[in-house]
């Protein structure tokens, strides 16, 4: 009789306790990601705002951004993945280009800019008209001339392959694909691009020295551009008409297209330093192949006529060809060869 | 004693089944459920995709191929309660019936007003990708330039000087003067009745949204065919459609 008791009692409770296991989430495989810290470089501002607020950074999360980032799913015909104009050896700007080209031999109209130190910019494009890093990527999908394709045929795409709904569940814990988790992913990769550790950065952190000629173009920097060009991110995120003369084939007004301002026409973004040498050729649209022509431009060859051109050069920016030279020496110093060679952010 | 045995496990059987059960999501005994149905027309009837031809203030005839908008940020109130806000965004979409009724909770009382946002707040207009109805798969996310579409409006118009003679509206902006986010807050009318929600039950408002109102205040077809970007334009066809709305029947159950 106690035997039997026994045993009942036995049978209720591992049945009880079969059951109440059956209540959990019949996703039998436990959301575990691992969760990873934004590191602020030393010395540097907090960021204007948390782009990880609503989207928490996983190991998970990045490398399915990462993915993401170099596959050609993500255009019409396969061929442009975000890498394709964000090449890392060219700090993610495409090197060697003025415009880049997307989808059926099409070219852009600006040049690409470069992608790192995003989470310092509040608005993104060379117009500003991107408010949020995780909302960018839906311009160039589906801009025609660049990967031209459709958000549900992308969504399609991943649903349909065997990797992603497992990766997508690793980093969001559910295997639907969504646009939503797509882009937070894709966010959670280009947010964690930071480029801190030029010779420059070693300089400030006092691990090494400048040259005579770097230190003399750094004082020189200090004096003629740091306003726009402002330190530690070499961008004060501001909009500004550096009194280029109007491309007539484009006709490009920049801001001015986002925000229907009279003011803000031909302003663009002041594109951040760093890296600079290896993001050329420069400006908007691409038009100059050296950092001497850049400098060129603002000593010589800018436009002062254009009503909405920048305050701080109506007068152009006065150069000796030494201080040309010690300014090349100190952009130099910009280079950050361990960001453009971290296999971190490297194509897998 | 096998029998106890027996009795227990069917105790914790049932207790556990019922656990499983517990759902965090049924309205509290102090709350009902309002239901608010639209039905776009245009002068009183039933807007018709495509196939039905409309006439504005200067004459223009146009049809319509798509309509949607935005309704958010919905409560219902009384002269000292209010039923809060419900954080809820829905898409109306003359092309999905499904689109076009929502419910949300309330506490029960009695309201005389209906108050609601058509588009989008600002908030969630610089807060990253969203999802629901604020998917950008909706299209109505510019891409280029971030910001909700708050209301579209596409068809053809013969007065249109647009290709094809396109007659197509986005209506969007989040800031600034030309703001195209619109707060509404509308008097149930004395023909209907209040808004009675009672636990556990749910009321009904019916609203008709006249799209003929768009075209208030002499919009020309002729030179106000194409609107895409926020401005003046896009203000001035988001104040017009502020005035649709019209309440037609309230239901108490």
């Amino acid at each position: 009789m106690k035997i039997r008791i026994t045993i009942s009692l036995l049978v209720v409770v591992v049945v009880s306790i079969l059951l109440l296991e059956a209540c959990k989430k019949t996703d039998v495989l436990v959301y575990k990601p691992t969760y990873l810290t934004f590191i602020v470089p030393i010395g540097w501002p907090q960021p204007t705002k948390n782009i990880f607020e609503n989207n928490p950074l996983t190991e998970e999360g990045f490398q399915l951004g990462k993915k993401l980032f170099y596959d050609g799913k993500l255009s019409k015909d396969g061929n442009f993945p975000c890498a394709s104009c964000h090449q890392q050896f060219a700090a993610f700007a495409t090197f060697d280009h003025d415009f880049s080209h997307g989808f059926n031999n099409s070219f852009t109209t600006r040049n690409a800019p470069a992608t790192f130190n995003l989470a310092w910019m509040p608005l993104l494009h060379l117009d500003g008209g991107i408010n949020h890093l995780e909302v960018q990527p839906l311009a160039p999908i589906t801009a025609p001339n660049e990967m031209a394709e459709t958000l549900e045929n992308v969504l399609t795409k991943l649903k349909n392959d065997s990797a992603y709904p497992a990766l997508f569940r690793k980093a969001f814990g559910s295997s639907e694909i969504n646009s939503q988790k797509m882009l937070k992913a894709i966010a959670q990769f280009m947010g964690s691009m930071v480029s801190s550790n030029s010779k420059y950065d070693k300089v400030q952190r006092g691990e090494t020295t400048f040259t005579t000629a770097e230190q003399n173009g750094y004082t020189f920097f200090k004096a003629k551009c740091d306003a726009c060009h402002k330190e530690p991110l070499f961008t004060d995120n501001s909009f500004r008409n550096n009194g280029l003369a109007i491309n007539t084939f484009i006709n490009d007004f920049g801001r001015l297209k986002i925000t229907n301002q009279r003011s803000d026409s031909l302003k663009f973004k002041v594109p951040t330093l760093r890296n600079v040498e290896l993001t050329f050729p420069y400006m908007h649209d691409g038009r100059l192949y050296a950092l001497r022509d850049v400098l060129d431009h603002y000593s010589s060859n800018l436009i002062t006529t254009q009503p909405t051109l920048d305050p701080l050069l109506v007068n152009r920016i006065a150069m000796s060809n030494i201080d040309k030279n010690n300014l090349i020496s100190f952009l130099r110093t910009l280079n950050d060869t361990t960001f453009t060679k971290n296999v971190r952010f490297s194509q897998p | 004693m096998r029998k106890l045995g027996i009795i227990l496990l069917f105790c914790i059987v049932i207790v556990v089944f019922f656990q499983c059960n517990t759902k965090n999501d049924t309205p509290s005994p102090l709350q009902g459920t309002v239901k608010i149905n639209f039905k776009n027309v245009v002068k009183g009837s039933p807007l018709t995709l495509n196939t039905a031809s409309y006439t504005n203030q200067n004459n223009q005839t146009y049809t319509i191929s798509k309509l949607k908008y935005y309704i958010s940020n919905v409560f219902v109130n009384n002269i000292d309660k209010s039923s809060g806000n419900n954080e809820g965004y829905y898409l109306i979409d003359q092309a999905d019936a499904l689109s076009q009724s929502f419910s949300f909770n309330a506490k029960v009382e009695q309201y005389s007003h209906l108050n609601f946002t058509i588009g989008v707040d600002s908030l969630r207009n610089v807060s990253g990708a969203q999802t629901g109805a604020l998917d950008p798969l909706n299209d109505m996310f510019w891409t280029w330039s971030t910001g909700y579409i708050m209301a579209k409006l596409e068809g053809n118009s013969p007065a249109s000087t647009q290709v094809n003679n396109k007659l197509q509206y986005h209506i969007g902006g989040f800031s600034g003067v030309n703001s195209a986010v619109k707060k509404i807050s509308i008097t149930l009318p004395i023909s209907a009745q209040l808004l009675n929600v009672r636990a556990n039950r749910t009321s009904e408002i019916f609203i008709e949204a006249d799209i003929d109102k768009w075209f208030s205040n002499n919009i020309d077809i002729v030179t106000e065919a194409a609107i895409m970007t926020p401005g003046p334009l896009s203000n001035k066809i988001a104040t017009n459609y502020m005035g649709m709305f019209t309440v037609t029947q309230v239901v108490n159950n």
